[in-house]
């Protein structure tokens, strides 16, 4: 049996962070600057008393809304996110009730990063072929700004609230094919929340300032950005061509490129690397930011629209996350 | 690559400091434009001209571009 891509939609909250804004509250830095380099324009970011389950419902009521596909067919739900509502229980199960989902159906949390669509879909996948499920909807959704130091202008400008709800069955509009995947938790620290959590509950109030004057503290999300790139750097190129065979195709069998979209000057530094020609590499973050695991979905739903994908395309999709982990697949339209 | 166009390349990843500024002795992290968007830029940039990874920690243990040059030739 074969899995495949039914339906994607989308979600970004109302308020939206331009760059303006951000060059007012940082003088050190211009719009142009931020453009030319970032590559983002604005980012959507939700208000005090909205969360990524909040996202979620929305993305879901849209991917509904006007569709044929009754939300009874659905037999299980995944949420991938690391915003959860609460410590316990999983979001998932909360999203059950406020989604009118049939209490027949699964529901469990994933919890992953920039990863963490790929991840849901393998997952997804590995349900409809094995027959354990018949229409997954998996739900990517994050709320970064809510970790975020106030003086932390990096991953502010970087970063986007937003989810994405896409629907996997036995029939649809993209085959899902094989899967390579990666992880290495020596990078765990590199990116991380440490305090909210078993081993930290409590905030450790150790507020310092890097190198570059950028805020550093166990209570607030932490990027170490140099490490970071490297790791994408070293990463991206091996998995690609691990998927791409793993696929059994070339680099010239793929007519689109979508990766996980962290922002322009990681994009065009893969597509450098890989040697991919501009115009079968999609970008998508201009308006929304790096939206974590939903920028993927966002980024096909994107393209489907404005028609850079077409029917019998074959789309490569690649991600690297906090974990670290990363993985890829190839999905045929 | 000599020196000089290690120098010219230095240079360009900093898009407000004027390039007549920037010679071997000059120390880039005093530079005022000096941030960590600039340094992610230097380190893509000897990946992509050395296919060489430098780290964070390289970037601290340099004062002059000459310095980071030769780490670079060293790695």
């Amino acid at each position: 049996m074969k899995a495949y891509i039914k339906k994607i939609e989308y979600y970004l909250p109302e308020s939206v962070l331009t760059n303006a804004q951000i060059v007012e509250k940082f003088p050190e830095w211009t719009i142009e600057k931020i453009e030319n380099k970032i590559g983002i324009r604005t980012r959507h970011v939700v208000k005090e008393d909205e969360t990524a389950s909040d996202l979620a419902c929305q993305a879901v009521e849209k991917l509904f809304t006007g569709s044929s596909f009754a939300k009874e067919s659905v037999d299980c739900l995944i949420f991938c996110s690391q915003s959860p509502d609460y410590i316990l229980p999983s979001t998932a199960c909360i999203l059950q009730k406020r989604l009118g989902l049939l209490d027949s159906i699964a529901a469990y949390d994933v919890n992953l990063g920039c990863s963490g669509w790929i991840y849901g879909i393998s997952i997804a996948k590995g349900l409809v072929c094995s027959g354990i499920s018949k229409n997954v909807l998996l739900v990517t959704a994050e709320t970064y700004s809510k970790y975020l130091h106030p003086q932390d202008k990096g991953n502010r400008t970087i970063f986007g609230d937003g989810a994405a709800a896409t629907l996997i069955s036995d029939n649809g509009i993209a085959e899902i094919g094989n899967f390579v995947f990666g992880t290495d938790g020596a990078g765990a620290e590199n990116l991380i929340v440490k305090c909210g959590g078993a081993r930290n509950r409590y905030p450790l109030n150790d507020l310092s300032f890097d190198d570059f004057g950028n805020p550093k503290s166990s209570d607030y999300l932490y990027m170490d950005g140099a490490s970071i790139l490297n790791y994408t750097l070293d990463r991206i190129p091996t998995l690609v061509y691990d998927v791409l065979q793993k696929n059994d195709i070339g680099i010239e069998d793929i007519d689109l490129h979508i990766y996980h979209q962290a922002n322009r000057y990681i994009a065009n530094l893969q597509r450098r690397k890989l040697k991919i020609d501009v115009e079968k590499y999609y970008h998508c973050y201009e308006e929304c930011g790096n939206t974590v695991s939903s920028t993927i979905p966002i980024a096909i739903f994107e393209a489907l629209k404005d028609g850079s994908i077409q029917k019998g395309y074959k789309v490569l999709s690649v991600a690297q996350g906090l974990g670290y982990s990363w993985g890829g697949c190839v999905l045929t339209f | 690559m000599e020196l000089n166009d290690f120098v010219k390349k230095i240079a360009a990843e900093f898009d407000e400091t004027p390039v007549e500024k920037f010679s071997a002795s000059v120390k880039f992290k005093d530079l005022e434009e000096w941030g960590s968007l600039t340094a992610l830029s230097i380190i893509s940039m000897i990946d992509e001209e050395f296919d060489k990874k430098i780290t964070g920690e390289d970037l601290r243990s340099c004062g002059t571009i000459e310095e980071l040059y030769n780490l670079v030739l060293a790695k």
